[in-house]
């Protein structure tokens, strides 16, 4: 295959950079295994959303999520699922892509991740093997945790461990990199791919995101800092983004990869180019750990780099892939963001929420919004925003309630916003500009 | 492809054992003061904890301190002291084109209702919901957003009000490395000007010492230099914060900002680790990097975590180059993502110094040469990960 770089007639960006190509794409989610199942349901407006049947639901406020049912099996711990995820969603991208050889993927992996650490079920394990008869402390565990009965957890915990796995079975290059951005891990995992085709260091790069962090602990965490629905009856109506009667998100495990490309490089192999990474924008809030600044700079800026990057202006957008979490706060400032952003123009732009479908994927929600985003362009078909019966009169934008809709769209942005002050703003076209 | 562009290090900041700022862990080292390590506070694991300290210097906000654990404090903390190194803290026109990359692990648990929750689960037939309804009405709110491991860097952007791009890499020592690497090649690029990079290790808890334990590598009983642990040795964790403040020279220049150092190379890669390993990949970075080396005015400052059999691995490739070497973790312990940033903060104070601490332990080897101006950096992961860079004095 001829890896040399093209030095004349080569596509080049606007500010003279290298075009990032999508080649091969994979997702998963509550909606299903693969993109053509994905997409299929999606469009349809069906919902992923369902009652929890993994652990019992005594006391939680919450009882329903976007649980990945097709992968999960058994009792499958968040790492365990979550690599799964990443491995399925992996394949299928590169499967798509054509690119290397198998067990050969020639770039590095970027992978956004949730964090890892001892289940409850293994620390239970532990206190009744320390104590048979009496209470636990830490200080118990300890004496019997080199027990060989306890050594398979070991290695479960380390944080590198899912991308050792995966660059191992697709032979990715270099030190593969897992990383966490809250919400917007799994566009940052796209940028950072991005970033480093843009410096010449890989003609490809995986990016991957994936969640299956679904334990009573998970719940929990989220529950208590009021940010779930609590409308469990129906589950597939609780996810209602924009609406005036939202009242948080449904927490999702979700999964998806990227193959991101020199364009130049996709082309001369033959590559199917699936649409361009055109920019990529991101700035931090330094206002409250888990609220954004009220006066929405942050985001706006963020969007902004977005499309300064890319380099096009606010009227070359046809559509907003929105982070649209369906919580009162979310909602309300990615309005303000966008009306801001886009001004007089943002009545011609439909605005959608894929996690009226699918939930919040968290870790992955960025990911599969990047693949959904791109499968738009693909079909010039924009998937709808369910749940949408009554319309919130402060959020008066178009967001495609309820029904997906044929639409020319050339140019898509979208946005993750994560706890921290986390805010990533993808574009993405079908076609290097 | 951007012609790379040359990158320093304009700040350090530093919180180990030893204490606060790259000069008092240099003052600790010149002396050849005994490790500080603790054998008692979680006898019998050995461990290196920090001195008493208030974090009122750097988070002058009590409120903000309440919404962290220590893992968070220290981050901060040590993140705040670069940035004052750097001379950019409290300045917001550089702060908001300041991007930070930061290396860390989930957040700390709360022993206090783990604790009770393993004892009461116990006593019912339903534990399913004895833990949900304990979940429920024992976990502090807030105490999520002090485990995300994100949420270091959301803090910093809190605290020091850094507002550019911001990524947080998991994985134990490569994610110190990738972090560095990843930092140096985009402002080498053009594409970011500032940088923080950095980590904080918080492990002196029961937690993290329970996740290691379960591969039995907590070092117990009896401290020795890392060489020297033997094949049932290792890791002395440490509680540390470590933060570097990377700047193109342009930028630095420009602003009259001094260079700590100039990190003109940081390579990191993975293998299965069989073996040998580790060794021919530490060699590769080795190779990559030779012909740049003054090998007169260089030395290897090591971050070998004293486990076995990756010390002993790198130890013999540190043999092969031949060039003066020195591990750190004997004084300040292990801090796992956080160890690498802080040996090339120490490897800021060496070249300062232009000299060499005394060697400590079987594999620190030769004598400081006259007028240090490089220092090759090792960052091996204890099971996987291996890294290494290249730091010059600047003029």
């Amino acid at each position: 295959m001829a890896a040399s770089k093209p030095t004349t007639s080569a596509y080049r960006d606007k500010a003279g950079r290298l075009v990032i190509a999508v080649t091969g794409m994979g997702v998963i989610t509550s909606l299903g295994v693969g993109k053509e199942d994905n997409w299929a349901k999606l469009t349809a407006g069906k919902s992923g959303i369902r009652r929890i049947s993994r652990f019992p639901l005594d006391s939680l406020r919450t009882t329903i999520a976007g649980s990945v049912n097709d992968v999960y099996k058994d009792y499958m711990p968040p790492a365990e699922l979550s690599e799964r995820i990443a491995l399925l969603a992996g394949e299928e991208a590169i499967a798509q892509s054509g690119i290397g050889t198998k067990g050969q993927f020639p770039g590095p992996l970027f992978l956004a991740l949730p964090p890892l650490e001892i289940e409850w079920p293994y620390r239970i394990q532990m206190a009744e093997e320390a104590t048979p008869n009496g209470d636990a402390g830490y200080a118990d565990l300890m004496r019997v945790a080199r027990k060989p009965q306890f050594a398979p957890i070991y290695e479960t915990l380390k944080y590198g461990i899912i991308g050792e796995h995966l660059a191992d079975h697709f032979g990715t290059e270099g030190s593969p990199i897992s990383l966490t951005t809250a919400c917007a891990s799994g566009a940052t995992a796209i940028q950072l791919g991005v970033e480093a085709i843009r410096r010449g260091e890989c003609q490809a790069a995986l990016a991957v995101g994936a969640d299956g962090s679904l334990t009573p602990e998970s719940l929990v965490r989220f529950s208590l800092l009021s940010a779930l629905s609590t409308q469990n009856d129906p589950p597939e109506q609780a996810s209602k983004p924009f609406s005036k009667n939202r009242d948080g998100f449904v927490l999702a495990e979700g999964g998806a990869a990227l193959v991101l490309e020199d364009y130049d490089h996709a082309i001369a192999r033959g590559a199917n180019v699936l649409g361009i990474l055109e920019g990529c924008g991101e700035k931090s809030d330094s206002f409250h750990r888990t609220r954004s600044s009220p006066d929405g700079k942050p985001i706006i800026a963020c969007m902004r780099n977005a499309l300064a990057d890319a380099g096009v202006g606010p009227q070359d957008v046809d559509y907003i892939n929105a982070h649209g979490t369906s919580t009162p706060e979310n909602d309300k400032m990615e309005h303000l963001g966008v009306s801001t952003v886009f001004g007089e123009h943002i009545r011609n732009i439909p605005i959608s929420s894929n996690k009226s479908m699918i939930g919040h994927t968290l870790t992955a929600a960025g990911a599969v919004e990047a693949v959904f985003s791109l499968l738009t362009l693909e079909h010039q078909r924009i998937p709808p925003t369910i749940n949408h019966q009554v319309p919130d009169p402060a959020i008066p934008l178009d967001v495609v309630p309820n029904a997906a809709r044929d639409s020319r769209v050339t140019r898509a942005i979208s946005n993750s916003f994560g706890f921290g002050g986390q805010n990533v703003c993808l574009v993405m076209t079908r076609e290097p500009a | 492809m951007t012609a790379r562009r040359e990158v320093w290090i304009t700040g350090v900041g530093l919180l180990t054992c030893l204490g606060e700022g790259m000069e008092k862990a240099w003052e600790h080292l010149g002396r050849v003061d005994p490790p500080p390590y603790d054998d008692k506070s979680f006898a019998p694991y050995i461990v290196h904890q920090l001195p008493p300290m208030s974090f009122d210097k750097q988070i002058p906000k009590k409120s903000d301190q309440r919404q962290m654990e220590t893992w968070q404090r220290v981050g901060v903390y040590s993140a705040g002291l670069a940035l004052t190194d750097a001379a950019i803290a409290g300045n917001q026109g550089l702060l908001d084109h300041t991007d930070m990359i930061v290396a860390a692990g989930g957040g700390e648990r709360d022993i206090a209702v783990d604790t009770a929750i393993m004892a009461g689960v116990r006593k019912t037939n339903q534990p399913g919901a004895f833990l949900n309804e304990r979940l429920m009405s024992d976990l502090r709110p807030t105490l999520f957003l002090a485990q995300l491991p994100n949420l270091l860097a959301g803090n910093i952007s809190l605290v020091h009000g850094i507002v550019g791009a911001s990524r947080t890499f998991m994985g134990e020592e490569s994610a110190g490395v990738d972090a560095v690497r990843v930092a140096q090649a985009r402002i080498a690029a053009g594409q970011s000007e500032l940088t923080l990079v950095g980590g904080a290790y918080h492990g002196t808890r029961w937690d993290v010492l329970l996740a290691f334990e379960l591969g039995g590598v907590v070092l117990k009983n009896q401290f020795a230099p890392v060489w020297d642990r033997g094949p049932d040795g290792g890791i002395a964790f440490a509680t540390m914060g470590a933060f570097l403040v990377l700047e193109s020279k342009d930028h630095a220049m420009a602003r009259g900002a001094r260079p700590r150092a100039r990190i003109s190379q940081v390579l990191s890669d993975r293998n299965a680790r069989k073996p040998g390993d580790a060794e021919a990949t530490l060699r590769k970075q080795w190779n990559a990097v030779a012909a740049q080396v003054d090998r007169a005015h260089c030395a290897v400052i090591s971050g070998a975590s004293g486990l076995e059999p990756a010390t002993s691995a790198e130890l013999a490739v540190l043999k092969e180059i031949g060039l003066p070497v020195r591990n750190t973790g004997t004084y300040i312990g292990h801090g796992v993502d956080t160890q690498f940033m802080a040996n090339l903060g120490i490897g800021c104070a060496i070249l300062e110094h232009g000299k060499l601490f005394g060697s400590i332990g079987s594999g620190d080897s030769g004598t400081s040469p006259d007028g240090l101006r490089q220092l090759v950096v090792t960052g091996v992961g204890n099971w996987r990960g291996e890294g290494l860079a290249l730091l010059e004095r600047v003029s």
